[in-house]
Order: C-alpha cells, then sequence, then structure tokens
C-alpha cells in the first residue's frame, strides 16, 4: 500500500491548518520556557519564527516535532497530538539544522539510503538521484559525510530533510555558518522546494534578510511569548523602521529595558 | 517529484526501519578496521590470560587438572555477556556521539524497533568478537566451549538476554541523563563480575553476599557451567531459574527503558543529546 505526499492547495477551505499550537507552555523548574503560546501555520506558507537567544524557538520546535513534551497546551500536527500521537505523522514531516549531524563515517549515499528506509521511500535509488542531482551531491555522493565541507553538509543535511517530500518542514536556523552565496543558493531551493510541493515550512533563523526574503509571516518570541504575529512588510511599517532587523533589534532592546525597570 | 512513501505501519514497516538501523551499524563496522580489531582484542587478552592461569594449575593440583575448561570456559561465557552488552550500549551511544539522534527520534522510527536494532546489532558485534576467540581457544589450549554440548545453547540464550537488560537500562540512563551517565554502560556488566562468580562457586562468597549473588541470572550459567565441567552433569534447574529471572529482568529494562524516554522527553534532554 502506497501513501503518497499529498498536498493541499493554496486557499482549500475544506483543510484544518497542518499546524495548531495552542497554550503552548514549557517549563523548565523555575524557568518559564515557553509561555502559553497560541498560532497556526496554513499549508503553502513560510513562517519565520524569530527570537533572542532563549526565546523559545527551539524548544518550541522541539515540541512540535514530539522531541519535548510540553507542560500544558497542545502542538497539533495534521491532526495529531505531538505529545502523545505523534508517530502517525512523523513520516509526513522532516527537519533540518546544522546543530544535528548524520554518522560522519558512513558516505553521504549510504546516510541517505538508510533514511529513505527509515521514511519508507519508494525507488528511494531514483529520489537520492534526483536530489543529488538538485542539491550538487554527486561529486561527494560516495564520500564520507564528515570528510565534507560545512556548505557540503548542509546540501546533505538538506537532501536528507527533503527525501521523504514533507509536507511540514521545520528548519532551524538552516543557513547558519554558510558563506553568503551558498546560503543564498540553498534558500533558492529552499523556495523552489516550497512552489513544486505546497509544503507548509517554519524556519527558526538570526538572519533578517533570511526572512524578509522568504517568509510570509512572522512570529517574534521574547522570553516564550509571542511579541509579534504579522507579515515582514506590516511590522517593518508598525515599527516605523526600514529593515526587520532594526525591528529585532527594537524589540530585543526594549525586552532588556523593560527588565531593567522591573528589577529596579 | 514527489518521492512515494510505503505504508508506516504493520510488521513490513517495523521490519523496514528495523533494517535500516542494522544496515547503519554494518556499514558503520565495515568502515572502520580498529573498530572491528578492538572488538575481538579483548576478549582475545583475557582467554589468553585465563587459558595460561588454567595450563599453570592444571601442572601445579589434581582439581584444576580434572576441570579443564573451568578458566576458559568461564572467561569465554563471561565475554559472551560482556561483548553483548557493551555491543548493544554502543550501537545507541554511536548515535549519541555522531549528534544522529535528534533525527532518529523525530523520524518514523519507534523506540521497540531501535531496541529491536540494537538487539540485532549486538549479536552481530558478538560474533564479530567471540568467533576468532573461540578458535583460538581451541587451537592453543584444546578447549572448544562447544565441547559443554547443547547446554552451550541454554547458557548462550541466559547471558545474551541478561545483556539486553542491561543495555536497556544504561542506554536509558543516557537518554534521560545525557552523556554523563555515560560511564554506567561500561561498569554494569563489570560491576556485576564478582557477584556473578565467573571463575569460583558461589559458595565462596560472604553468607551475606549470596542472595545478591543468585539474584542474578549469570550466576546460574557460571554454577551450570561448573557442574558440567566438574561433575559431568547438566542443571536444568539452574538454566531454569536464569531464564525466569532474565523474564523479569528484561520485563524490568523495557519498562524502565520506556520510562526514561518520555521522562527525557519531559525534561528536554533529546534535544540536545551529543552536544
Amino acid at each position: 500500500m502506497l501513501d503518497i505526499a499529498q498536498h493541499r492547495a493554496p486557499g482549500d477551505a475544506r483543510a484544518e491548518p497542518p499546524v495548531i499550537v495552542r497554550d503552548l507552555r514549557k517549563v523548565y523548574g523555575d524557568v518559564v520556557a515557553v509561555d502559553g503560546i497560541t498560532f497556526s501555520l496554513e499549508a503553502g506558507t513560510v513562517t519565520a519564527l524569530l527570537g533572542g537567544n532563549g526565546a523559545g524557538k527551539t524548544t518550541t520546535i522541539s515540541m512540535l516535532m514530539g522531541l519535548i513534551v510540553p507542560t500544558s497546551g497542545a502542538a497539533v500536527v495534521f491532526g495529531a497530538d505531538m505529545s502523545t500521537d505523534r508517530h502517525q505523522v512523523l513520516h509526513r514531516m522532516n527537519f533540518e539544522s546544522p546543530y544535528s549531524d548524520v554518522p560522519m563515517r558512513l558516505t553521504v549515499h549510504q546516510n541517505l539510503a538508510i533514511f529513505s528506509r527509515l521514511y519508507g521511500v519508494v525507488r528511494f535509488e531514483e529520489r537520492i538521484r534526483e536530489l543529488a542531482a538538485s542539491l550538487r551531491l554527486e561529486e561527494f555522493l560516495h564520500r564520507p559525510y564528515g570528510k565534507l565541507s560545512a556548505g557540503q553538509k548542509t546540501r546533505v543535511s538538506l537532501a536528507k530533510a527533503l527525501l521523504n517530500t514533507p509536507e511540514l518542514l521545520l528548519l532551524d536556523e538552516p543557513t547558519a555558518s554558510l558563506d553568503p552565496d551558498t546560503a543564498d543558493w540553498v534558500r533558492s531551493r529552499l523556495e523552489e522546494y516550497r512552489r513544486q510541493t505546497n509544503a507548509t515550512i517554519l524556519l527558526a533563523s538570526h538572519n533578517m534578510s533570511e526572512v524578509e526574503r522568504m517568509a510570509d509571516r512572522v512570529i517574534m518570541l521574547d522570553k516564550g511569548r509571542i511579541v509579534a504575529d504579522e507579515t515582514p512588510g506590516s511590522l517593518v511599517s508598525r515599527f516605523g523602521r526600514e529593515t526587520l532587523e532594526e525591528v529585532f533589534l527594537d524589540i530585543a532592546r526594549n525586552g532588556r529595558v523593560r527588565d531593567a525597570e522591573k528589577a529596579s | 517529484m514527489m518521492a512515494l512513501r510505503e505504508a508506516q505501519t504493520g510488521p513490513r514497516a517495523s521490519a523496514r526501519r528495523i533494517h535500516a538501523m542494522v544496515l547503519r551499524h554494518w556499514y558503520l563496522l565495515r568502515s572502520s578496521g580498529p573498530r572491528a580489531l578492538e572488538m575481538v582484542f579483548w576478549p582475545l587478552v583475557q582467554m589468553l590470560t585465563w587459558g595460561f592461569v588454567q595450563v599453570h594449575l592444571a601442572q601445579t593440583t589434581s582439581l584444576a587438572a580434572t576441570a579443564a575448561g573451568l578458566f576458559v570456559g568461564g572467561v569465554l561465557l563471561w565475554d559472551i555477556l560482556a561483548r553483548s552488552q557493551l555491543g548493544f550500549a554502543m550501537a545507541f551511544l554511536e548515535e549519541v556521539w555522531a549528534r544522529n539522534l535528534g533525527h532518529l527520534m523525530m523520524s518514523p522510527l519507534r523506540s521497540w524497533e531501535l531496541i529491536s536494532s540494537l538487539i540485532v546489532v549486538s549479536l552481530i558485534k558478538l560474533a564479530v568478537s567471540m568467533v576468532p576467540v573461540v578458535v583460538i581457544a581451541y587451537l592453543m589450549f584444546d578447549y572448544s566451549l562447544f565441547s559443554i554440548g547443547l547446554p552451550l545453547a541454554a547458557f548462550f540464550a541466559n547471558l545474551v538476554i541478561t545483556s539486553w537488560s542491561f543495555g536497556l537500562v544504561s542506554t536509558g540512563a543516557v537518554l534521560r541523563y545525557g552523556l554523563g551517565a555515560e560511564n554506567i554502560a561500561w561498569l554494569m556488566t563489570f560491576l556485576m563480575m564478582p557477584l556473578a562468580c565467573v571463575y569460583y562457586p558461589v559458595t565462596t562468597l560472604p553468607v551475606w553476599m549470596q542472595p545478591f549473588s543468585w539474584a542474578l541470572p549469570p550466576t546460574y550459567v557460571f554454577e551450570g557451567l561448573r557442574a558440567i565441567v566438574l561433575h559431568g552433569e547438566y542443571r536444568g534447574d539452574l538454566m531454569l531459574w536464569a531464564f525466569l529471572l532474565n523474564l523479569v529482568y528484561l520485563a524490568a529494562g523495557v519498562a524502565l527503558f520506556r520510562y526514561l524516554i518520555d521522562s527525557a522527553r519531559t525534561a528536554g534532554t533529546l534535544v540536545h543529546m551529543g552536544e
């Protein structure tokens, strides 16, 4: 029996959003990492999750993957509660981050073949060839992953994330540590993938120009709370700034001012 | 092109994912000669040491002379337990060291499938470790592990089941507490060695320690080995006790592993594993 990776057409009113986050909260001892956030992601959109270090981005993404169980609230992906039913939908999503590797001693091809089997990709050799061509992996497909440059590793990581044609793609700083040319190339591939498949993408990034270019919507977190949720353009104009980076700095610094005032 | 995906539930899907994980470790083993050599090296050193002790004692004491194979047999059986447990734990730690655990935990791989793949990998590694050592024991000390006969199958089964139970506890601890708990994987088996009475009977232990010794399944195996070597008697009752205890240990190991995974998801330790 085959499960064809089907994607909803934009504007399909019958379908509920692929991602629904309701009153999501995560507390570690005295530390509130995520403080009751609520949002949903529409199919085929790119949403950027922004915030300074410790704002709650990685914890939120981890709860969406089911790697962290929330203290309260729910992260629902394709109708499945990720804290209890994640195995119903994990094959429909994937994840990419430069902070997570695949086995170093295995070749790129071996790694991709193993993940293809884990995700149950049919005719995976064909799929690997296709991704190798589009992500320019052919020249090092049979080289150990550990011997690749940072840019090459990112391309492999992206290939791993696209193997199963995910309908939901979670990206944690996908272009961190890449040179501007390679980073631009990676963004183009992601945009192309979204266009071709109508996938939903959630992108955590510190790179504001990347966010302005790719995202339809920005969710900004500060101390685990949503402090802004709108399009990049409207956010920039609401703050009366020129760029998203200036808005980001405003929010981060105002937060620090508020903290200082509270402390005094 | 969009990828077609096979069914994600049912025995075929599980077998496919377990196969993928076994393949991953097979590739790793094939790619690293020193890794494979290390797997043979320590059992070989142990076996040679105890083999020569055996030869020396055979020349000086009558008991040891009649008990050929007491030490060599003990060390070979002990290595089945130790290598199987280390093979299980190391296969898991490889994922942590490679910072690959996050990818696996968010893939469709179920935790019981991960455990099953670790069991298969531990058996493969056990074969790589033990086959050369068993052959060398025969060539150098004229001792064949197979001289034990059919009871060897019962000894082997009981020892590997114990190794999986201990492997589950040590890997679960690493999942929950991070790489700081890595040493548990190394220590657990070796801490068991004096209590399991590999080279001496349980009666050698102080009386107060003996109940602890009898609480361990391997103790019954080594007592069973001595019964065969010294008295030519197969003690089925000992193997039955070992098996029943193993069922309890394995059930407890699986339950603890699942609890520690759930606990790791609550504590958020899976996310930063290996960093």
